[in-house]
């Protein structure tokens, strides 16, 4: 805590790379403003696009935030306010959204990819994703997207598409999968590439908690079914991909990354046990996957929204020769060798949420290629195949997942409007339809 | 970490209603923090927690209503003693001196670091859960500690693997520290709060004057403490280490304990070092940084374990936490930080409750 040695080594680190961002920015004049301002917009102004808006703000050299867009009014001044607080501070981060930037509605993506912008953070609920990267590749933008990329196969294949578009075009795109930049994740996978612990077997990951925010309105605060649903879209499918989508995304993710693929096929379990009132809309509370490989290997995966039991946000590899124990908690990663000696990561803690961002920056800057669509895409395709084997009750494979697997999405996705119906609504009580394994079909018939 | 975006407003607005209705409308102490006095039965209370003086003080075993959960209280005699350590102290810091005398006067202090078991029941509100699956009626006890406002839940898991029943709870802001024991006063009927810093120091030194209550000797540390030199994984069950002299566990280590106050690196140089003080207290004014105290089992070195040795907490213990504005009540990145409550014998009159900000308060960077 007040340890010196360590915390002088955080600040001596992010200095070091702070700097080193400066200097490769030196020479580049390819965006918009004349000088090298990077010219950025915001999509989807929760919590996190706030957080993520911040934080490219305050990578190296010239950063501006020119507009904003949300679904409401009230949650985008909110965020505005806390951008401009956070930044105040900050030379080189510069908050200039005036009220005719200030975009409000469904369609306030499309302004906001409009206003010359040289970037644009993706960070709606992920349904809406598909749509809002398609459109933003189209245009030329670079993207910063917060994850899950989609909530269903064919928002995948979508976003699997645009993905490829990007390439072409050399823009580049971040996704906030941001294990990928934390120095511990990143050292010990390494190691275990490495073959530290020889070869890895099989996988464990878990996102086991008690859950996540209340819903954050009752029937009698909001004007429609639309607005009901999209205030509390965590519970939703369609806006959110249920938990095992949303959250448990990032310990597949690394599943993936570790096993060097994406699974080929999974069965599961899964159902709605204690969080049942209707205000929880329509979600599972648990998820239990297991995923096979191409040559074979296992990845048991746990996702759980149920308060008071065994929690764990972490992931395992068993290897031949020992096993890696990764978490988010930097203390927590180590390699436990097969002869009884153990590896401590002691590294740096700086935040992966600056860290994804200073490297995204960094690439565009230096014009390097950078592009993290396809792991994205597919990362949340794992999620999305272990969501359709619980809701059906199915083993299932992922090429008939991915190819055929059935959309959650409204059809007129680029026209909703706060009058629009949702893809699922309530019965006369108040409750919504929940998924039945053995009669949900989750592919197209 | 925790979505809070549009709970901030409605919770903040009902933690600060709490704060104020009970400041603007009460006229007794009691008809605020807790239903009423005499209802020892339906309070659970043990006779041994029932005292008038010193002398009658007694520890005592306080378990909470619908669950199978309980804690240990040890009495704290009063006295006056020197805070802060000698300037011959090896490795000591400088906020540590001068020594100023202060005069504590009797509380009863957590036998242990409040473990996960007694602070989920009140942040999962596992205690309405048990009270409904009993088919309990909600009583006047219940109202009042169901009124405290309790955390938003985590979006990660704050154990971080390192284990949940026994072990100490960590990670929680001062403010959810704070608002946990308003919670246990209302459930309890009895007056909890954390120490002051002079408290904590008080019942850590427990008559010693050396630098750590077993003596000057940090080789000896291993058989009362748990830091990185024997835990470097986390965090270890509350109570496996030998006590300090007044049977309290854990003081050195383990987890860093919250205190009520704002950090201050000279304060003890604010204080007339020829004169005894009474309740010398920072009242905090800041967010940032206030006062956690007895190392824990992150320190990797021995110093940061001592009974003078102060740390203070700083916007990095927050620093993974991904969402805007930061959540109020978790501190991702300080899975060394926990706390101890402590039971004056005296409870503070509404005034000083106001007056020491012993109640929790909200930053004011929150409510806006």
């Amino acid at each position: 805590m007040s340890n010196p040695s360590r915390r002088d080594f955080l600040k001596h680190s992010s200095v070091a790379a702070a700097s080193a961002g400066v200097l490769a920015s030196v020479g580049s004049r390819a965006f918009a403003d004349s000088d090298d301002t990077i010219r950025i917009g915001l999509v989807g102004c929760g919590g996190r696009g706030t957080g993520a808006a911040v934080q490219a703000l305050k990578t190296a050299g010239n950063v501006k935030l020119v507009a904003m867009g949300d679904a409401f009014a009230d949650q985008l001044d909110n965020s505005l306010n806390n951008i401009e607080r956070q930044t105040r501070k900050d030379d080189t981060a510069h908050v200039a959204v005036d009220d005719e930037h200030k975009f409000v509605g469904f369609d306030a993506y499309r302004k906001v990819i409009g206003s010359d912008v040289d970037l644009v953070i993706l960070a709606t609920p992920p349904g809406f994703r598909p749509l809002h990267f398609e459109h933003a590749v189209a245009n030329g933008k670079h993207v910063f997207m917060e994850k899950p990329v989609a909530t269903d196969a064919p928002g995948v294949r979508q976003v699997l598409e645009a993905a490829r578009v990007a390439k072409e075009k050399n823009l580049k795109v971040g996704v906030g999968l941001q294990r990928h930049h934390q120095p511990c994740y990143l050292d010990l996978v390494e190691r275990v590439k490495n073959g530290e612990i020889g070869d890895v077997l099989a996988m464990r990951v878990y996102w086991n908690g008690g859950g996540v925010w209340e819903p954050r309105r009752t029937r009698d605060e909001v004007a429609s079914e639309m607005e009901y649903q999209m205030r509390s879209w965590y519970y939703y499918n369609w806006l959110c991909g249920d938990h095992i989508c949303e959250q448990h995304i990032h310990n597949l993710d690394v599943g993936n990354w570790i096993l060097g693929g994406y699974p080929v096929k999974a069965n599961g379990m899964g159902g709605r046990q204690v969080r049942t009132d209707k205000r929880y809309g329509e979600i599972y509370d648990h998820h239990a996957v297991e995923y096979t490989f191409a040559d074979g290997r296992t990845m048991i995966s746990q996702c759980r929204h149920i308060r008071g039991c065994w929690n764990s946000v972490s992931e395992h590899g068993h290897g031949s020769k020992g096993m890696v124990h990764l978490s988010s908690n930097p203390r927590s990663c180590r390699i436990e060798y097969a002869n009884g000696d153990v590896y401590q990561f002691k590294g740096d803690t700086k935040t992966p949420y600056q860290i994804e961002h200073d490297d995204l920056f960094a690439a565009i800057r230096e014009g390097r290629s950078y592009n993290e669509a396809v792991n994205g895409a597919m990362s949340t395709m794992t999620s999305i195949l272990g969501r359709m084997c619980t809701y059906s009750g199915k083993e299932l494979t992922m090429d008939e997942a991915l190819n055929k697997g059935r959309s959650v999405m409204p059809p007129n996705v680029a026209d909703l409007t706060f009058e629009s119906t949702p893809p699922t609504v309530p019965g006369e009580d108040g409750s919504y339809p929940i998924p039945m394994p053995g009669s949900t079909n989750v592919l197209e018939s | 970490m925790v979505e809070i975006r549009s709970l901030i407003p409605r919770r903040l607005m009902l933690a600060i209603a709490v704060v104020c209705l009970g400041v603007a409308t009460s006229s007794s102490l009691s008809g605020r923090l807790f239903a009423g006095e005499g209802d020892d039965e339906k309070y659970l209370r043990s006779p041994d927690s029932i005292a008038t003086t010193e002398a009658e003080m007694k520890p005592y075993t306080q378990k909470l209503r619908d669950t199978e959960i309980s804690f240990d209280m040890v009495p704290i005699p009063g006295g006056t003693f020197l805070m802060g350590s000698p300037p011959d102290e090896p490795n000591r810091g400088e906020d540590e001196g001068p020594q100023i005398r202060v005069k504590v006067d009797p509380f009863w202090m957590g036998k242990h670091e409040v473990t996960w078991d007694e602070y989920d029941t009140w942040r999962l509100e596992l205690d309405k859960r048990l009270r409904q699956f009993a088919g309990r009626e909600t009583d006047n006890i219940d109202k009042i500690a169901d009124a405290v406002t309790r955390p938003t839940p985590e979006y990660t898991d704050m154990t971080f693997g390192m284990g949940h029943d026994g072990y100490p709870a960590i990670s929680m802001t001062q403010l959810a520290a704070k608002m946990y024991c308003q919670w246990l006063t209302a459930k309890t009927g009895q007056y909890y709060r954390l120490p002051t810093e002079a408290e904590w120091e008080y019942a850590c030194r427990a008559g010693t004057t050396t630098a750590y209550s077993f003596g000057d000797d940090p080789e000896k540390l291993d058989e009362y403490a748990w830091w990185y030199g024997n835990s470097p994984e986390g965090y270890q069950k509350v109570g496996l280490k030998k006590p300090n002299p007044w049977g309290l566990y854990d003081m050195h280590g383990n987890v860093a304990e919250w205190c009520l106050d704002q950090y201050l690196p000279d304060f003890y140089s604010r204080f007339d070092a020829d004169k005894v003080h009474a309740f010398p207290l920072a009242i905090p004014t800041e967010l940032y940084p206030r006062v956690a105290r007895g190392g824990s089992w992150y320190d990797e070195e021995p110093e940061l374990l001592r009974s003078a040795a102060r740390a203070k907490s700083d916007p990095d213990w927050k620093i993974q936490d991904p969402q805007l504005p930061q959540s109020m009540w978790y501190h991702t990145d300080a899975e060394f930080v926990g706390f101890r409550v402590v039971r004056p014998l005296n409870p503070p009159s509404e005034e000083d409750i106001k007056k020491h900000v012993l109640f929790p308060d909200i930053p004011e960077e929150l409510i806006k």
